[in-house]
């Protein structure tokens, strides 16, 4: 079978293709199409060189008509001369003999910015033309891709506040037991110099039974209170049991130094405090272990002579504050657990 | 029902009714949140049992209430995104129903978990067609006279809408178009306006 000749006038090739080119054989445009019109606004294109209004970037740049119309049935890639130098995808084929060319164009990616800088309707293209759906996709998908930003955002801020609640002893909003394992890890890792202080307040269980939970909790808030004000913003202040802290003290290792903050944060702890008109009176007693006495420091070594120290600071009658060293470990009476029977008794 | 359908439900309460009182069909929905998520998916039941609550504190059939979200759906300027989005769908008022039965197509390409009805239109004369829609739910229908309405509008276009009523589980809208160039209507441009790609 052979292929039917067609003849088509200038009008069916305008609906099909509205983006496409007559151009004869000595190069000059003969006929655009409606939609390419719009491209140049105000220029009668009928009788301009198709290579004044066009330029050829790919495959190759080309100088006369004999050169494109070598590269019938391939891909062309075309910008137009005048701003905004559109970028346009295009293919040729020969009309019969003597009577130059046609080609067809589109705008490829480029439509996006297209549409806007020309104004363009959805009758500016042929409806067997993807170019509306390809608008409506993106518009739709951006849309789209905008509520999930926005659920994204939400859960990101729920996850934050998660994370920073798993942290956090509620009662005092000191840091939690997970949260100090976690900074301690981090530390060793990265081999940070530090000291660590255990802190047990003493004589708490009495406030908390005599004068009620309310009080206790009370009392464990004032407390907080007091080891955050005496710690620095890079240090760690953490609430590991019921009347039971650690201090994590970020490059500071003089034992001088570290002692003088403990005589403070006891003195401080000392001070009465009041609830409905009475008087509570705590005490604490510290035990510290400091990064640089140790070849290679772990933190449940280092938890552990903390609490040796902190023994013997219970041992010697409270309210002291001892730093470990291997000392302490040839004496066995002063590092035994104390007895919660033991120690001195208390009044208010 | 898709977070996209029961988030416009929201919505349509908070913009009509004010903020408070979606605050209060959630509390009486007893949905357990404040807020619809738009890219989650809800057991169906839960639609309805917000629907209810709407209906039954406002006083307002549920038919109407529905007829009332499909004209909010496309005249809000909270939601210009869908007015636009329908009216990608064709040139005139005329295009505009003969693209119907693919939209919900159209929008699975968006949101490939999005669920719409079946669309059909059948034309009978130039300015004479019905609208089938099918879908397990009940109440699409009504959503559809509300949103065509507004559409016809939109393209400046005078038309009736009627609804003959559901069976099985199709439903059944009478489009009658009396004017085609009634008022000027709405503009739309391909180009998203500024801020939008």
């Amino acid at each position: 079978m052979t292929e039917p000749v067609l003849s088509l006038g200038g009008g069916a090739l305008d609906q099909m293709m509205p983006m496409h080119l007559i151009v004869d054989q000595t190069g000059h445009i003969r006929h655009a199409g409606p939609t390419f019109m719009k491209l140049q606004p105000g220029r009668s294109l009928v009788g301009l060189r198709l290579l004044e209004v066009l330029e050829l970037k790919r495959p190759r740049r080309v100088m006369s008509m004999d050169e494109l119309a070598a590269l019938a049935g391939g891909v062309l890639h075309f910008i137009l001369r005048t701003e905004p130098h559109t970028r346009l995808t295009g293919i040729l084929v020969p009309l019969s003999e003597g009577n130059g060319v046609l080609l067809n164009l589109s705008f490829g990616i480029a439509v996006i910015d297209a549409v806007r800088d020309y104004d363009l309707t959805n009758v500016d293209f042929a409806p067997t033309d993807l170019t509306v759906e390809m608008l409506y996709l993106v518009e739709a998908k951006s849309a789209a891709m905008k509520e999930s930003r926005k659920l994204n955002a939400r859960l990101q801020g729920a996850k934050v506040a998660a994370e920073e609640q798993a942290f956090t002893d509620t009662l005092t909003g000191l840091k939690n037991r997970r949260a100090m394992d976690h900074i301690l890890g981090r530390m060793i890792l990265s081999g940070t110099d530090f000291s660590l202080m255990q802190l047990d307040l003493d004589y708490f269980k009495l406030v908390n039974d005599t004068m009620g939970h309310a009080a206790g909790d009370h009392v464990l808030q004032k407390a907080a209170q007091i080891m955050v004000q005496a710690s620095r913003v890079d240090d760690t202040v953490a609430r590991v049991g019921g009347d039971e802290f650690v201090l994590i003290f970020q490059g500071l290792t003089k034992k001088k130094r570290l002692l003088e903050i403990a005589r403070k944060l006891i003195a401080a702890l000392e001070k009465p405090i009041q609830f409905n008109g009475r008087s509570c009176r705590i005490s604490g007693s510290i035990g510290i272990s400091i990064s640089n006495g140790y070849d290679l420091p772990s933190a449940e070594q280092m938890m552990k002579d903390a609490d040796l120290a902190l023994y013997a600071s219970k041992n010697r009658g409270r309210a002291l504050a001892t730093v470990y060293c291997e000392k302490l470990l040839q004496t066995p009476d002063l590092t035994a657990p104390p007895s919660s029977a033991g120690g001195p008794t208390v009044f208010f | 029902m898709h977070g996209l359908m029961n988030r416009a439900v929201q919505c349509f309460v908070r913009d009509t009714y004010g903020p408070r009182v979606w605050a209060d069909v959630a509390v009486r929905a007893d949905l357990g949140f404040d807020n619809f998520e738009a890219m989650l998916a809800y057991d169906d039941q839960i639609t309805f049992r917000v629907l209810d609550t709407i209906c039954d504190m406002r006083g307002t059939p549920r038919a109407a209430m529905l007829e009332d979200i499909g004209t909010y759906l496309v005249s809000h300027p909270n939601l210009e995104a869908l007015r636009r989005l329908l009216r990608f769908g064709g040139v005139g008022f005329v295009d505009f129903l003969l693209s119907l039965n693919d939209l919900p197509d159209r929008a699975r390409l968006a949101v490939s978990d999005l669920d719409l009805p079946r669309l059909e239109l059948w034309g009978y004369t130039a300015d004479r067609f019905s609208l089938t829609v099918t879908s397990p739910h009940a109440g699409f229908g009504n959503v559809m006279v509300g949103l065509l309405q507004t559409m016809a509008d939109d393209y400046g276009v005078l038309a009736v809408m009627e609804f003959k009523g559901r069976q099985q589980a199709t439903e059944t809208i009478e489009i009658n178009i009396l004017e085609t160039c009634f008022a000027k209507g709405r503009r739309f441009e391909l180009a998203a306006p500024a801020g939008q790609p």
